[in-house]
């Protein structure tokens, strides 16, 4: 049971940006994958999840050994993959609340009855208010967010604490298999990165979920603690490593990987 | 994908508008215009003299005015193709007991039940020509409270009837006016006395069942001195293959601290030629509230207008439009502002899909002595389609100083980052497209009541088949 990743080229516009990606992300695991910026980090968060602009031009993506290339991004998601992205986009007018409850609802299978909804009861693509209500109020409960945050329009003025937050409830209710964080310590302070480390760390413990941890800092790893680290390089892996590579690079830089490459 | 396609034409093809009950027509006017149908019509209804001279003088105008060379592309109109009156029951019922069978049907299948249900006696619909079932509330009686269909109320209230009919639009204020005043059939008419507040929404359906039937209903509505109503309309109409044309006039009169909304929600089937003219009149500190909703019809010409005639009036125009493939809308609103400190807003929010396309035609006036007026116009365009298309044509003419004018336009697409966000959450791409539409129209749909927003929810859904999926 792994999120598996095969010699993965992907170009962006006619131009290679991965060159070559192998991973394997165990359930249960922690990975993290750190590089410097335009290293192609987040190229590969949006190829895993399906983004239309990334063409995939060689290799695979396995999810518990089934081909994720075939499938659109939500087939993804319902796979069991999520994406905690690196900048949130804002949907106006839509709220925290009647987004999440569509995307659980989804998440758990209601969103195929969706067809029926046209014809008949409005909201049978939605799992029951109450049964939803109580189980956003817990995780709400759990990441330490205001439920007054329901009622705000999707990431719509969110500061970049918030919004991070956001992504992790998102996390929590659609419990994923398979888990992207990216990027997801930009922006936080010191305290909002040690809740949303929590939470992550109790919903791995709780699901068995599997994560690769994006980072260009080791900042979030003081709290995610990885069983395998990878540096990232010009669009592919470098080094793997256990979780003393993290220091040996917070000292001495990406400098010294490259060094070491040529 | 294609196999979910076919599935949720099916299922529109249930559920939609598009369904059609045999009626027995017990009356029918001959094709076409002329002095023998209006004599027809006015006799079928007992009317006294002054309505007859009304629609015959209407009948005049109408000839003598030229088409408008504006706007919508009409130059497929004829006139002579519709039947002007129709009477699907020999005269108004009030009880349900006595409604045919077929128009029950129809009502089942438009959801009247569920509101009769909801709001007990408080309905007025009209089906074809004439409303086939009205009934008020006895409390509403109690408080003075008039809501009967209009041909009701010129036997009943001919007074109240002759004072105000075209005295908001009157009867050369546009060909399609000049038109519904000489053939007009059904419509609401509603009274509320000074200081009453009608809590529950005054709700009228509209149809139009027959083929090639002109819809012509006139509606007026006197609010009095501090009282407050509103005042709901939804249209669904049938598909048939000819043009049909609905030209309805609403007259409404906010006096002196009176507060009226009144909420349209018009899905008519893409064969009608939707060519309506609302107007309000509002006196000093009052205020009207056009809440304007259009899914369907063909082409659409409406521009709700407000006259704010006395001090401190205000007046709120809130519309959205959704035009699908082949439908031209060109809906807009005006605010004319004749007193000191009036104010306006005017709010437009357009979806074009396929090769829709929605046009905005604002027109706001300051008059000389309309001091301090203040006017906020704002028009956002979302466009689904490359060859979607939406215009905007601001009119602004003031002749004032001391007056301050905003306006704002916006045109958006849905984006591929918003699409692949909701996407990435397990949403499908069709129930994202509708969620980010649902949320650029959250602004208009929170200010309807719950059913209607559900509703509405609905026909944004239907109307997004076809162009995701």
């Amino acid at each position: 049971m792994a999120l598996e990743i095969r010699d993965l080229h992907v170009t962006v516009e006619g131009k290679e940006i991965l060159k070559g990606v192998s991973l394997v992300v165990e359930r249960g695991a922690t990975h993290a994958l750190m590089g410097p910026n335009g290293s192609g980090k987040s190229t590969l968060s949006y190829t895993l999840m399906g983004h239309p602009k990334y063409e995939i031009t060689q290799g695979d993506i396995l999810l518990d050994g089934t081909s994720l290339l075939p499938m659109a991004t939500d087939q993804r998601s319902r796979m069991g993959l999520f994406l905690a992205m690196q900048y949130p986009v804002a949907v106006s007018g839509v709220t925290l609340y009647s987004f999440l409850h569509a995307a659980t609802s989804a998440a758990r299978g209601y969103g195929d009855r969706n067809q029926k909804a046209i014809s008949g009861r409005l909201n049978a693509h939605l799992m029951p208010m109450r049964e939803f209500r109580q189980e956003v109020n817990e995780k709400l409960d759990f990441l330490q967010i205001d439920p007054g945050f329901l009622r705000r329009y999707l990431n719509e003025g969110f500061s970049g604490g918030e919004k991070k937050r956001a992504e992790i409830l998102q996390m929590a209710l659609l419990q994923p298999k398979y888990a992207i964080l990216d990027e997801t310590d930009s922006g936080l302070d010191i305290d909002a990165l040690r809740i949303v480390s929590q939470g992550v760390n109790s919903l791995q413990d709780e699901m068995d979920m599997g994560l690769l941890v994006i980072t260009h800092y080791q900042r979030i790893l003081n709290y995610i603690h990885p069983d395998v680290v990878h540096v990232f390089v010009d669009g592919h892996i470098v080094k793997t490593g256990d979780a003393k590579l993290v220091d040996i690079l917070e000292e001495q830089g990406y400098e010294w990987v490259r060094q070491g490459m040529v | 994908m294609s196999a979910n396609h076919d599935a949720l034409r099916d299922i529109k093809d249930q559920a939609g508008s598009d369904f059609r009950t045999e009626i027995d027509y017990t009356h029918q006017s001959r094709r076409g215009i002329g002095d023998d149908v209006v004599h027809e019509i006015s006799a079928l209804k007992n009317e006294p003299q002054w309505m007859l001279d009304f629609r015959l003088k209407a009948l005049d105008a109408f000839l003598d005015m030229p088409m408008p060379e504006w706007g919508v592309d009409l130059t497929t109109l004829d006139f002579e193709q519709f039947y002007y009156f129709m009477r699907a029951t020999p005269s108004s019922q009030r009880s349900w007991d006595d409604v045919p069978d077929a128009i029950k049907d129809t009502f089942e299948k438009l959801g009247i039940p569920e509101a009769e249900r909801k709001y007990l006696a408080g309905v007025e619909t009209q089906m074809d020509s004439e409303s086939v079932y009205s009934s008020l509330k006895e409390e509403w009686e109690q408080h003075g409270i008039i809501f009967v269909d209009m041909d009701t109320a010129v036997q009943t209230h001919p007074d109240l009837v002759q004072a105000h009919i075209s005295k908001a639009v009157p009867i050369r204020d546009n060909k399609f006016a000049a038109l519904n005043s000489a053939f007009w059939s059904g419509g609401s008419f509603v009274y509320v006395p000074a200081g009453v507040d009608v809590e529950i929404p005054l709700q009228a359906y509209f149809r139009i069942n027959a083929q090639s039937l002109g819809q012509f209903e006139r509606t007026i509505i006197i609010a009095e001195e501090g009282s407050n109503v509103h005042y709901i309309e939804g249209c669904t109409a049938p598909q048939y293959a000819e043009a049909a044309l609905h030209t309805g006039v609403i007259e409404i009169f906010v006096k002196k601290g009176a507060h009226a909304r009144y909420t349209t929600i018009q899905n008519w089937s893409r064969n009608v030629y939707n060519l309506v003219t609302q107007r309000a009149l509002v006196d000093e500190d009052g205020l009207m509230e056009w809440v304007d909703g259009n899914l369907g019809s063909g082409v659409t010409m409406k521009y709700p207008a407000v006259i704010l005639r006395g001090p401190r009036a205000r007046g709120e125009v809130l519309s959205i439009a959704f035009a699908g493939d082949d439908q031209h809308y060109d809906a807009g609103a005006k605010a004319i502002h004749l007193a000191p400190d009036t104010s306006s807003i005017i709010t437009s929010k357009s979806i074009s899909k396929g090769n829709g396309r929605s046009g905005f035609r604002g027109l706001v006036r300051v008059a000389h002595g309309a001091e301090r007026a203040q006017s906020k116009v704002v028009c956002d365009a979302l466009l689904l389609d490359p060859a979607s298309r939406s215009d905007t044509y601001p009119y602004i003419d003031v002749n004032e100083d001391d007056v301050k004018i905003e306006h704002e336009a916006t045109v958006s697409r849905i984006s591929e980052d918003q699409l692949f966000y909701l996407m990435s959450r397990g949403l499908s791409e069709a129930q994202a497209s509708a969620m980010i539409i649902n949320g650029f129209l959250e602004p208009f749909v929170k200010e309807l009541p719950m059913e209607y927003a559900v509703e509405l929810n609905r026909l944004v859904q239907l109307q997004m088949e076809g162009s995701v999926g």
